[in-house]
């Protein structure tokens, strides 16, 4: 059995999750019939709503299930840009950053490429953080032309946590609308929707221990963001598609769970988090632990290991069986140099050399105490395998 | 033996990959990314190189039970093999890029990577054979399936390469047991049709491909006398005993059909001629190297015999080797070889060497 320290990616179903999607599996209906059975099936769906909305601090009316982070990334951003766009043709400039996830920035650039959206992105500081300054400036500079800032609330790769509420602030001069794509911080940080400021915010269900293939876009009662499909407007008049009620409770028992252990386990992982990264720097002094010094989230570390390459180290850590990630590979399986530590301002070199090691609910003090073996196995082939 | 299995996602690398696993090796499959852009799906007779493939690939691994990656070549594939495949055209050579890419890539960048990730050897679906003279020397031999031969692709492995390389298809009689056996198998690749094209040329119109990297530059198209008889947009892409697509309105005096004989970087011409005068004799190239042990005694003539396409013919011929060069008398001629073309020397079934040519020479007309 391998050791799983890739949580980011996916983490494992928890028990809850499994029995609420079982027992849901066994209710026959379809939450739109006006029969008996359509009325239990969409009374399991209404109260999965709840428990969401309450683990995310959404009004129930904000919660649109949906398959996942991509669609609800996407749904916000081009849904947004469509609407604002529609009602002003000079409302077309989008604010983000480099460090997004892919899920952010192939829409955004879509946008560009094929509707004419204008695509500005804030500055990074060294640590990751954005700098407001430069969040302000542009905000300043083109005020009701932005139709849309969007930011995410934790990054994937490095952990850094976003201040969504200076961001939403900034914004609200302009009463600009910002997404925040919260995929990799739900569960993992206190997040309360309603006080953030966002008009919109993505929620993926796997991340948190539910099945892949469930999520949600929260979306203020306030905006109407253009639907990407259209059919019958089950979920808001916003999003189409017979309701998937049995994942949609799973993800509700899921978020529920995660969000009541989320102090305790913000601690726990913390401290297994900080003596991992002790010990890699005992064992490599010469890493570097990305972002240090920014507000990251607990659950993440992450490392650039100098004169080594990415697919190297997870090659030889997976042949130990341990199971670490690094940037996100190409469709094709390559993995290319991190264009989130690239965002930052690091090196392609260095962007190339990265390891993330990601902790989740599952996750022991022995699972580091074997990646620590297999990284004083692993880095010293790997800094041999790497071409000077 | 801990050994690294290419697998392109065709079916002779998928069975190669299959015998290795069946011969209590230690493998682990390795499919290499050569594009930063890949297609998607497979176009035309391209085998390798697009996403569909490397999922054939992998679907292949997972039957195997074995692990499997996708190991990014790109740039070093795109510095070793296709920037060189275009610097040869632009000069008026005619490049292999199959073997370039064995030379620099799977048998070098992957080997080497391979090595120093603690493996020992190198598997691939090649059709040829590696065995033991009687001093425990490696030799390279041609593959018992004559018909899907590869030893001449592979005729630029040295010793050292060789004593890291698999090629568990050498022995097999031919292309259709192979499928068989991938049937047998269960591998979804078995049916996969055979790649010919040059896996980085989607279309497989190598002039069409190379006008994005060379600009046109017009030029004259010549007969052996230096006389013009027409116009091209280009030299490059010209290909030394290409008939088609000269475009020269008219027919030649004795009514024959021309073919070009010989590509003038410097003075941008085409020279063009009649069949009879692409008749090869003589090969001479600088560039040479031994598959395996060297001749013996390298002061002395031997006779050999000459392959200069991966599945052309091969002629007897005398092989010298004087001033750092090596000199290849044919023994009978040799139709339309242009410099930049291999010419692989064989010793029976064994592959001695290899040599770039850089010059030939006709018994009818002087050559390039």
């Amino acid at each position: 059995m391998s050791v799983f320290l890739d949580h980011a990616s996916t983490t494992a179903l928890r028990p809850c999750a499994k029995s609420a999607l079982n027992d849901a599996l066994e209710v026959l209906g379809n939450p739109s019939s006006v029969h008996s059975q359509g009325r239990i099936t969409r009374e399991l769906l209404e109260v999965s709503r709840d428990e969401l909305a309450k683990a995310c601090g959404a009004n129930r009316s904000e919660i649109i299930f949906n398959s996942g982070g991509t669609e609800g990334n996407n749904h916000a951003i081009k849904g947004i840009f469509w609407d604002r766009n529609a009602k002003d043709a000079e409302c077309k400039i989008i604010i983000s950053s480099r460090t997004e996830h892919h899920a952010v920035i192939d829409p955004i650039q879509w946008l560009a490429k094929n509707q004419n959206a204008v695509v500005l992105f804030v500055e990074h500081f060294a640590n990751g953080m954005v700098d407001m300054d430069s969040l302000k400036a542009l905000v300043k500079d083109h005020g009701q032309r932005i139709a849309l800032i969007s930011l995410m609330w934790v990054n994937n790769e490095t952990g850094v946590v976003a201040d969504i509420n200076s961001v939403t602030e900034i914004a609200s001069e302009f009463e600009i609308p910002v997404h925040s794509d919260a995929v990799a911080a739900f569960g993992h940080v206190p997040i309360d929707f309603q006080s953030s400021g966002l008009t919109a915010m993505t929620l993926s269900g796997h991340k948190v221990g539910a099945p892949i293939g469930v999520g949600a876009l929260v979306v203020a009662r306030s905006a109407k963001p253009i639907s990407l499909v259209h059919g019958g407007g089950q979920e808001r008049s916003l999003r189409s598609g017979t309701m998937n009620y049995s994942l949609a409770a799973s993800f509700a028992a899921a978020a529920k769970e995660a969000t009541l252990e989320l102090e305790h386990e913000t601690a726990r992982l913390g401290a297994l988090r900080d003596q991992l990264e002790a010990a890699v720097m005992d064992t490599v002094p010469s890493a570097i632990i990305t972002a240090k010094g920014a507000n990251r989230a607990s659950y993440n570390a992450h490392f650039v290991f100098p004169g080594t390459q990415s697919d190297a180290m997870l090659f030889l850590f997976d042949q130990q069986g341990v199971c670490v990630s690094a940037g996100s590979a190409c469709q094709a399986g390559v993995l290319g140099p991190s264009h989130v530590l690239m965002g930052m301002g690091l090196s392609e070199l260095e962007a190339s050399a990265c390891v993330r090691v990601t902790l989740g609910k599952t996750s022991t003090i022995q699972d580091v105490q074997l990646f620590l073996e297999a990284l004083e196995q692993v880095h010293p082939v790997a800094l041999q395998a790497t071409p000077a | 033996m801990r050994v690294l299995a290419a697998m392109s996602g065709g079916v002779d690398s998928a069975v190669a990959a299959a015998r290795a696993v069946e011969q209590g090796h230690d493998v682990i499959g390795v499919h290499l990314a050569l594009s930063r852009m890949p297609g998607t799906l497979r176009t035309g007779s391209r085998g390798c190189c697009t996403v569909e493939d490397s999922m054939d690939a992998q679907r292949a691994a997972n039957k195997l039970g074995i692990p499997f990656y996708v190991w990014d070549f790109s740039e070093r594939f795109k510095l070793d093999v296709v920037d060189d495949f275009v610097a040869e055209y632009r000069a008026g050579r005619t490049p292999n890029p199959c073997m370039r890419c064995n030379e620099r890539i799977k048998f070098a960048a992957l080997l080497e990577r391979g090595l120093s990730l603690g493996f020992e050897a190198v598997c691939t679906g090649h059709y040829a054979s590696i065995s033991e003279d009687g001093d425990g020397n490696l030799e390279l031999h041609r593959s018992l399936a004559m018909a899907k031969d590869q030893s001449y692709v592979l005729g630029v492995l040295n010793t050292g390469q060789l004593s890291h390389s698999m090629f568990p298809l050498g022995a097999t009689a031919s292309k259709d047991l192979i499928r068989q056996e991938a049937t047998e198998r269960g591998l979804s690749v078995a049916n996969k049709p055979d790649s010919y094209d040059i896996c980085f040329i989607p279309e497989g119109d190598t002039r069409e491909w190379l006008r994005d990297f060379v600009p046109t530059d017009p030029g004259k198209i010549v007969d052996s006398e230096g006389n013009q008889l027409g116009e091209h947009d280009g030299h490059v892409g010209f290909t030394i005993g290409q008939r088609k697509g000269l475009r020269i309105g008219t027919p030649a005096a004795d009514r024959k059909r021309r073919y070009v004989l010989e590509i003038r970087p410097k003075t941008k011409e085409v020279v063009v001629g009649p069949e009879e005068a692409l008749q090869i004799s003589d090969l001479f190239g600088a560039r040479y190297t031994w598959c395996g042990k060297a001749p013996d005694n390298l002061e002395q003539s031997f006779d050999c015999d000459v392959q200069v396409r991966a599945h052309g013919e091969t002629v007897p011929a005398v092989v010298t080797i004087v001033d750092e060069e090596m000199r290849v008398e044919l023994k009978e001629p040799l139709y339309g070889v242009a410099a930049g073309q291999t010419a692989v020397v064989y010793l029976s079934t064994r592959v001695l060497g290899q040599m770039t040519i850089d010059k030939t020479r006709s018994k009818v007309s002087t050559g390039a």
